[in-house]
């Protein structure tokens, strides 16, 4: 990445950070409902291994933590927040919500809300991308407790089988719901379970996104040069709980104090500081214009935006008019 | 008209399907090399490679959940499941995926996969290999569930199931692969919803699908014949969405419903059917709507106590006979 690169991610990973706080406080004035599962502390997963993929183009699935890939897949951050506000101009139209943000326009394939439940659709997107002969990749998102799924075995086996141009990134943050990884699962290294499928898997440092984006780079190169699939695990953590509703009781303060320390905007931040490329008041500068944007344009936008017709509750359960539903003689 | 086996009707729309689009594929276990456990699938491996007609491993969520990604970017899979016992494994990702991505993206993606796999009891497969699980997939939104009693069906069906832009389910039977009967010599596209009227009668309805339709039909045969009572037989092809209209203008003509299914009763495609018959035309019944079924019971291995768990063509008989108060 160079300087305009760092820049610009600075920004980005910014706005999602500050977007994510504001549908935090939504959240806590009850305009947004349900479940909400927030990434503050592991953007540098999302945007250093997209970075290094082109966004837009490959086609990106992930769990339920999901607004962060979909707007670095270039969702439009209106359609995202009036999603979880229910909206009808949301990006599923109010009817999915905060686990169920899809941009299919970006190629961003959707949140899944069944743990361990896109390793097999990403498998299967390869798979379609390797059969009409494209060049882009899919790339899975997923944490690392989503690996005690029998999915994550059945998928790499198959994507090792098959071939197929699949990247499964592994956002470790060392616990399931509030379960730590120790107490759950035999192998805390997650890149180890994946030896006994024969691909290549690498442990990197999840905070820091240059390291990310190296990473990365090398892991999409595999797999987009036709080598099969390639898994990648950042170490990483997440500042919040695991949902709205988790008082995060049973993590360490101390625990928590460390990774603070790593935070991976202020990481990015400071070393750009350090280099003479920006200044703490072109940060502060970028911070007022994002949080001007988020507030005057995009929760604005979510708020008065139109609730969904009742009378539309039925749409999108089967195509509409669909010819073959009715059997034609050709 | 060309007379064909069950088996070879499903193998001839694959091949037709496979043929006219490069996107169309197939997989399960089993169905390439080896040609399939019921020959569904014979010959499609030479003919179309191992990257279309793909031996799966035995890992029935995951390779489901890889055809319906694939479904994502328009690749139109067919998907065999070997036995319906084993797609309890992929129910998560029939239902959870399949179905409801649609829904969840607001119309933005759909899963245009098709997923075939055959329940019932055959010889004595143990309780493990010999449930009838239709009732299971037709309980959820966003998924079709269609069901062929005969060789023009199942050929029509899967045809018009591959094109189709939602999720189809075509529940088949171990027992009818070898079953023979006429089919289109030109394509064919059966609908995906509705029903039919497999024999005219004025006395009572009976409503079957699949293999049960099959004891229907041999019991209106045995009741006109042996007691003077016309028996109409739908055949309800498509379990969902089931045919409120055809359920309702049987009965009203009748006045009288049989429905018999090879599942035990509980929440089944009996008590739905009777549900809509309550709803649609209660006030047009002579007499209370009666459910032939199989026992609430694991299947048992024993030959005998088998036969005894399933019901047949008498029990339809008895059941109508008892009805008419004979």
């Amino acid at each position: 990445m160079n300087v305009a690169d760092k820049k610009r991610v600075l920004r980005e990973m910014l706005f999602a950070r500050r977007f994510e706080e504001r549908c935090y406080e939504a959240y806590v004035e009850r305009k947004i409902g349900g479940f909400l599962h927030l990434y503050p502390g592991e953007e540098a997963c999302a945007f250093g291994v997209l970075e290094a993929a082109r966004p837009g183009s490959d086609y990106v699935i992930t769990g339920y933590r999901d607004h962060v890939h979909a707007l670095k897949c270039g969702a439009d951050p209106k359609a995202l927040m009036a999603e979880l506000y229910g909206k009808e101009t949301g990006s599923s139209k109010g009817r999915g919500g905060s686990m169920h943000i899809f941009d299919v326009e970006h190629h961003f394939m959707g949140g899944y809300a069944l743990v361990g439940g896109p390793f097999p659709l990403a498998a299967g997107m390869a798979k379609a991308i390797k059969m009409k002969g494209g060049d882009e990749i899919a790339i899975c998102f997923l944490g690392d407790a989503a690996n005690n799924q029998g999915t994550f075995h059945e998928s790499l086996n198959m994507a090792k089988v098959w071939n197929l141009p699949v990247l499964y990134v592994c956002e470790n943050n060392l616990y399931g719901i509030g379960t730590r990884i120790d107490r759950s699962t035999a192998v805390i290294d997650q890149y180890k379970r994946v030896s006994g499928y024969d691909i290549p898997a690498k442990q990197v440092d999840g905070q820091d996104i240059e390291v990310v984006y190296a990473a990365a780079k090398e892991a999409v190169d595999h797999v987009r040069s036709g080598k099969g699939p390639y898994f990648l695990e950042l170490m990483t953590y997440r500042y919040r709980g695991h949902s709205m509703s988790d008082s995060n009781a049973y993590r360490e303060k101390d625990e928590e104090r460390q990774w603070s320390g790593r935070d991976p905007i202020i990481m990015l931040r400071d070393r750009l500081i350090e280099a003479g490329e920006l200044s703490e008041d072109d940060f502060k500068a970028m911070d007022s214009e994002i949080l001007a944007q988020i507030e005057n344009e995009i929760v604005k936008f979510s708020e008065e935006s139109p609730e969904p017709k009742v009378e539309e509750v039925d749409k999108y359960v089967f195509a509409e008019n669909d010819p073959w539903v009715q059997g034609e003689a050709h | 008209m060309a007379e064909m086996m069950y088996w070879e009707a499903i193998r001839r729309a694959h091949d037709e399907e496979m043929t006219r689009d490069p996107l169309v594929i197939c997989m399960g276990e089993d169905i390439g090399v080896a040609g399939g456990t019921y020959k569904a699938t014979k010959g499609l491996y030479d003919k179309f490679g191992p990257e279309r007609v793909i031996d799966t491993p035995i890992s029935e969520n995951g390779f489901t959940g890889l055809a319906i990604g694939a479904s994502f970017l328009g690749v139109r899979p067919i998907v065999e499941i070997m036995s319906v016992n084993f797609a309890w494994l992929a129910m998560d990702q029939i239902f959870n995926s399949a179905a409801k991505v649609r829904y969840m993206s607001g119309g933005q993606l759909t899963a245009p996969v098709v997923i075939r796999s055959p329940g019932g009891t055959a010889h004595q497969l143990g309780a493990q290999h010999s449930a009838r699980m239709e009732k299971v997939f037709m309980g959820v939104a966003g998924l079709r569930v269609v069901t062929p009693s005969n060789p023009k069906q199942a050929y029509g069906l899967l045809k018009s199931a591959v094109r189709c832009n939602d999720p189809v389910f075509i529940n088949e039977h171990e027992l009818m692969y070898n079953m023979k009967g006429e089919v289109p010599d030109g394509e064919y596209f059966h609908p995906l919803e509705g029903s039919e009227v497999t024999r005219q009668g004025r006395d009572v309805t009976l409503f079957g699908y699949n293999i049960s339709l099959h004891w229907c039909m041999q019991a209106a045969e045995i009741l006109s014949k042996q007691h003077g009572i016309e028996a109409e037989v739908v055949d309800l092809y498509s379990l969902a969405p089931l045919d409120r209209e055809g359920i309702r203008e049987s009965v009203k003509n009748t006045h009288r419903a049989v429905i018999v299914e090879e599942a035990e009763a509980p929440v089944g495609v009996g008590s739905e059917v009777m549900a809509i018959i309550n709803e649609e035309c209660f006030f047009d019944l002579d007499a209370a709507p009666v459910r032939v079924s199989a026992r609430n019971v694991p299947t048992p291995f024993n030959h005998t106590l088998e036969k005894a768990s399933i019901p047949n063509a008498k029990d339809v008989v008895a059941a109508v006979l008892k009805m008419f108060g004979k």
